[in-house]
């Protein structure tokens, strides 16, 4: 599949944003924040920055960007639909929370409650995103239960090495945070080498003597091509360029998205300039995500393709 | 609504019916059906550079050619493929808006280029590659099964049929109701074995394939003995080398 710029920022930056209020809302609720007035606000108002930037950039990729409102009305059968109504849902709750926060303070029960409610939807916004590709039975390495796991995983993982460093940047350090950074650094990245491991070992889904209708006659060889030039879904189902390069592609993949934010977090629990480590391990998760989303869309193949013995 | 419609207590199914056999790959089907839907009911379809090195453009049919099996049994088969209609189409329900959807009394699955956000989900969710994206007009097009004939009144009724299906010179393509078993195309599909495309992926395509009959002349060997032909030092190096 052909990356598209505007959907790796939508998956991406959402992961990053809901993450941070999954992370916000869950501590606000156990009461392990710090009763700090301003940070928690601030903290939401980066989360929501994030996945509405996400949002933003997923209507550039629109033939009809203008229309987009329309998108919220199928969510009775789409994940696509279900994603954009999730996605404004929980705005709502994550402002609440931050402005009782602010107003009443973060012992009030209302706080708690609307902080867990936002962290639920946030995940629920995640998951709907992944189920999007999960649900497409033409790809195999999207449709399988690695996606929807995995989505939720590297937003769980965003989100706390995004709150760890705005939280040294805050406060100077970050043990904890810094910890559950890294735990999760090497759980998303166990997860990106089991998923890998996956779908390098998967059959393909079908082969062209089924796409052909002719198994009868035995094996099924392309002859000539239907046109010489890339139609529409050659270029944007045909993408070859990840195939070729997977093994370095995934390299830098897996240390910029997992193994660098791994070791500064490291170097975060450990005191070691707090501050930088967090934030140059956020920048580099960012950079690493984006790459890795990138790999996501360019390795997965279309059955459509088969047509063309692609 | 993109949530697939409750079948009608006998709702037609209507489809195309392709024979293997006797497709001669010409590509008249594919060039009717754009002259026609260019300025049907998805008018026009985007063709750039028609006569260039790159041309670009949407096509509701491409005929490809495929060798199958191996040996003497081995055979050249051409293969139209367009939308099959299916019973149980992904592109319509992945659709966020609405736009994509299965008509409840034939079977038609169509887009509503007017609510279309061109967010080609449908295309992805389509094993088929049947869906084709007008980058003009930023919306999503595919064969409509010509609902602007066969519908038409303003046909005489021998011509309200698929401009693909019309066109075919060497009656390779039918059109009917594949609901109804005692259809001259449900007959056809029993009669000759009809088969669904990539069954296994759970689409339940409505078009059907007629695979092609097994040859029944035997072929004679192409070649003739070597024996070295008429240059004499062939014909000596042949006589050494079979001894």
């Amino acid at each position: 599949m052909t990356p598209a710029s505007s959907v790796l920022l939508l998956t991406t930056l959402t992961g990053f944003g809901y993450g941070l209020i999954a992370w916000l809302g869950f501590l606000a609720a156990l009461g392990l924040l710090p009763s700090a007035p301003l940070f928690l606000p601030i903290a939401v108002l980066v989360g929501l920055g994030f996945a509405n930037a996400g949002l933003v950039a997923s209507t550039l990729h629109l033939g009809h960007p203008e229309r987009a409102w329309r998108a919220f009305s199928q969510w009775r059968s789409s994940w696509l639909s279900r994603e954009g109504v999730a996605s404004l849902s929980t705005f709502a709750p994550a402002i609440v929370f931050a402005a009782l926060w602010w107003m009443l303070g973060p012992d009030v029960p209302a706080t708690r409650a609307s902080g867990a409610v936002a962290a639920v939807l946030g995940l629920v916004t995640v998951g709907c995103t992944a189920m999007i590709y999960a649900s497409l039975k033409p790809i195999r390495q999207w449709h399988n239960p690695h996606t929807a796991a995995d989505y939720l995983i590297y937003a769980v993982f965003s989100g706390a090495v995004l709150l760890a460093a705005l939280w040294a940047l805050w406060f100077g350090a970050a043990h904890g945070l810094a910890i559950a950074a890294l735990i999760a650094a090497v759980a998303a990245g166990s997860a990106k080498f089991a998923y890998w491991h996956f779908i390098d070992t998967q059959k393909p889904l079908v082969s062209l003597a089924s796409a052909t209708g002719l198994a009868a006659f035995g094996t099924v060889r392309p002859l000539d091509q239907p046109h010489f030039a890339e139609n529409y879904v050659l270029k944007e189902m045909g993408y070859q360029i990840a195939r070729k390069h997977a093994v370095k592609l995934r390299r830098i993949a897996v240390t910029l998205a997992f193994l660098l934010p791994g070791l500064l977090a490291l170097l975060a629990a450990l005191g070691v300039a707090p501050a930088v480590a967090a934030t140059a391990a956020a920048l580099c998760a960012l950079v690493g995500l984006f790459v890795e989303r990138w790999l996501f869309f360019a390795e997965a193949t279309h059955v459509s393709t088969i047509y063309y013995g692609r | 609504m993109t949530s697939l419609p409750h079948p009608l207590p006998g709702a037609k199914k209507l489809g195309l019916v392709i024979d293997l056999d006797t497709c001669v790959g010409c590509h008249a089907c594919a060039v009717n059906c754009k002259e026609w839907n260019t300025g049907g009911h998805y008018a026009p379809l985007p063709d750039h550079e028609p006569y260039g090195t790159d041309p670009t453009g949407v096509w509701f049919n491409r005929i490809h050619a495929y060798e199958a099996g191996c040996g003497s049994e081995s055979r050249t088969v051409n293969f139209p493929r367009s939308c099959l209609h299916c019973d149980e189409p992904q592109c319509v329900t992945v659709c966020p808006t609405g736009a994509s959807y299965k008509r409840a009394e034939d079977g038609i699955v169509l887009v509503n280029t007017d609510i279309c956000i061109g967010c080609k989900l449908c295309s992805w969710a389509c094993p088929y590659g049947a869906r084709e994206f007008d980058d003009d007009q930023g919306v999503m097009k595919k064969c409509t099964l010509c609902i602007d004939r066969i519908y038409n009144e303003a046909l005489p009724e021998a011509e309200r049929e698929p401009a693909c299906v019309a066109t075919c010179p060497s009656h390779a393509r039918h059109f009917g109701d594949l609901g109804d078993p005692d259809s001259k195309v449900s007959q056809l599909v029993t009669g000759r074995g009809g088969v669904a495309l990539m069954p296994e992926l759970g689409y339940a395509p409505v078009n059907r394939y007629l695979p092609p009959r097994k040859a029944t002349i035997q072929a004679r060997p192409l070649e003739r003995p070597a024996t070295g032909g008429s240059n004499a030092l062939f014909r000596m190096i042949d006589k050494v080398l079979s001894r």
